[in-house]
């Protein structure tokens, strides 16, 4: 039982992390309509930066935390600008080929930087875990639970509560329409796309000090964040959220007590069994393409 | 017989040719390898270009083939669930690479089957997780995988023939033999299914799906067809991989396969015959060129990548098609300044 309540504590962890993950891979497909292959690298690049902040430049943690996420903001925005731009018209499978293309060249930049060697972030939490009643947790992970929840609150105002927000809203439901009510497309891929990735980067240096930072990182990370949104629905947010946490635990529970061996393959069964019973995802309002 | 037929036996004869001159065996070892690797491309090509369904799952098909080719090959024993005893004796490679083809064309089977539920983005995660989810199994079923350790001395093909003569595929001038007589044969099979009733059903499927559903055509059992060869043939590389490098470990279920593959079959052009070939000769000889020039793998990968992005942005169509259109282009405008001798324009 308390073996239980151990894991069940963990996944929720984990998960706060998985639906920011999740909530920016979607917001992505569901506005621009776009399977973007580059999420998990804007989440290796989020971890490498705050391990730059850190540990090169030697900034304050919590400071180094904002920095990359805004890096990562800036490096999306970038990614929109300079290869989706020009790509508006273009069908899904098209710019999910020069996705990967951004992909392979981004990651090979990052493992040319930094080389193969893992590293490790310093956090300023105290090493000794804290423990309630039959069930312990690092402070590191709470801190990175936490942050993960104040972000999700975050993103949600921001989509439901702000006019870009409503833009947005906009965009998603009809980008013709949208465009003819004087919606400025342009912006709102390109605070789409920044945003969903300022959030992958943000899971990225939450989760670089928890574990460890190394090139190809983001490969499992774009994997599992394909199988949230699948969960939950491409496109939509409260689909991701839960579908993040319902993930973290399959993971936990599965790799206690089937086989770790298999943890990163929770995500995929799962895929592939919520597809032969509800292909659309748990949530999803619209129909699937196709 | 017409003149470009002549010219294709012309070039297949050259290939033929290469192990009499080539003296080089590490030029030999590149061409065994891009030639593995166009054969799998070119089953990409059947899902890809004919049916226009992305499959990145593909690279399972080729380890499947390269993993149960190897185990039947060496024999193997495994403990099932249930205290169920399998055990399977070392088999003839012939008949281990027949065995591989079957098992990838069935998987190809059940996955098409599955996922052709979904199209798009869905199909494309369906396939990308099957493929994780098989690399996964090999990594962690050491029993029957070694799991990291490898599958190490797998044998190289032998045929024998009692009495008359037997034949080895140990070495490398018959190896390449062997990988261009496969790819010769998956060309020919997959040009005469493409021109056949069940290709043009994929074109019809691939253009304008609801359409070709209400003429009549069968949309799912056609794709799990193409699904099903794509599979045997990548699953029949992955077996001439395995008994080429004699060594298979999970590493073969890498994502970065299937972009190669990929990148192959959308360069050259898809959804035409000599589309992955074209591709595939770029994409199978980059790598040594770059490395011959002392570039590091990481910066070999960047170029991949960018030049991905570059050939969607500037190639969409392929190098095939843009050269078709190109020729085209070039007779119909010498026919026009032929017949119009005054008139300085090119035809449109």
């Amino acid at each position: 039982m308390d073996q239980l309540l151990q894991h069940a504590l963990n996944a929720l962890i984990l998960g706060g992390t998985y639906a920011l993950l999740g909530i920016g891979l979607t917001l992505i497909f569901g506005i621009m309509k776009l399977v973007n292959f580059t999420h998990g690298e804007l989440y290796a690049f989020g971890a490498y930066m705050a391990y730059m902040a850190v540990m090169v430049l030697g900034l304050n943690f919590y400071l180094s935390l904002v920095v990359a996420v805004l890096l990562g903001v800036v490096l999306g925005a970038a990614i929109e600008f300079v290869l989706l731009r020009r790509l508006r018209a273009a069908d899904i499978d098209t710019t999910m080929l020069v996705m990967i293309g951004a992909w392979i060249a981004l990651q090979n930049a990052e493992q040319l930087t930094w080389t193969g060697v893992a590293k490790s972030i310093d956090n300023p939490f105290p090493s000794t875990p804290l423990v309630i009643g039959p069930v312990s947790v690092s402070y590191n992970r709470l801190f990175v639970f936490i942050v993960a929840l104040a972000l999700i609150g975050a993103t949600y105002a921001l989509i439901n509560r702000t006019k870009l927000g409503k833009a947005m809203r906009a965009t998603f439901q009809d980008r013709n329409t949208a465009a003819l009510m004087g919606v400025n497309i342009d912006t709102i891929y390109m605070a789409t796309f920044a945003l969903g990735s300022g959030l992958a980067a943000a899971a990225g240096a939450l989760l670089g000090p928890v574990f460890v930072v190394y090139p190809t990182m983001g490969d499992l990370a774009s994997l599992k964040a394909f199988a949230i949104v699948i969960l939950g629905g491409l496109g939509s947010i409260p689909g991701a959220t839960i579908g993040g946490f319902i993930l973290a635990f399959m993971e936990e529970l599965g790799a206690g007590y089937i086989s770790s061996g298999y943890r990163d393959g929770m995500g995929f069964l799962l895929i592939i069994v919520i597809l032969l019973i509800k292909p659309t995802g748990l949530f999803a309002q619209k129909e699937r393409i196709g | 017989m017409n003149q470009l037929t002549l010219l294709k036996l012309a070039g297949v004869a050259l290939l033929y040719s290469v192990p009499l001159w080539m003296t080089d065996l590490y030029v030999l070892h590149i061409l065994i390898i891009t030639g593995i690797f166009i054969i799998a491309a070119m089953s990409l090509n059947l899902l890809l270009g004919y049916t226009g369904q992305l499959s990145l799952g593909h690279v399972a098909f080729f380890g499947i083939g390269a993993y149960v080719s190897s185990l039947m090959s060496l024999g193997f024993e495994v403990t099932l669930i249930g205290d169920l005893m399998v055990s399977v004796s070392r088999k003839p490679v012939w008949l281990a690479m027949l065995v591989a083809i079957a098992v990838a064309g069935l998987c190809g089977w059940v996955i098409g089957k599955i996922s052709f539920k979904v199209r798009g983005a869905y199909f494309v995660i369906v396939t990308v997780s099957f493929a994780e989810v098989v690399r996964l199994v090999a990594l962690n079923w050491v029993e029957l995988t070694q799991g990291p350790m490898a599958l190490n001395n797998i044998p190289a093909l032998r045929l024998e023939f009692p009495g008359l003569f037997e034949l080895s595929f140990l070495r490398k001038p018959m190896s390449y033999t062997l990988v261009l007589t496969v790819a010769v044969v998956s060309y020919i099979l997959i040009r005469r299914l493409v021109h056949s009733r069940a290709g043009r059903a994929m074109v019809a499927l691939r253009e304008n799906e609801p359409l070709a559903r209400s003429v009549g055509v069968d949309v799912t059992r056609y794709l799990v067809l193409a699904t099903v060869v794509a599979a045997a043939l990548a699953g029949a590389a992955g077996s001439l991989y395995a008994h080429y490098v004699r060594i298979v470990d999970p590493d073969i279920f890498l994502f970065i396969y299937t972009v190669t593959m990929v990148i192959m079959v959308v360069t050259g052009g898809k959804g035409t015959l000599a589309g992955p070939l074209v591709g595939g000769v770029i994409f199978g000889l980059l790598p040594e060129t770059l490395r011959a020039m002392a570039i590091k793998p990481e910066v070999q990968w960047m170029i991949y990548g960018v030049l991905m992005v570059l050939v969607v942005y500037f190639l969409p169509e392929g190098i095939v098609p843009a050269v078709r259109n190109w020729w085209k282009r070039r007779n119909e405008s010498r026919v026009a300044v032929a017949s119009e001798p005054s008139s300085s324009g090119a035809a449109p």
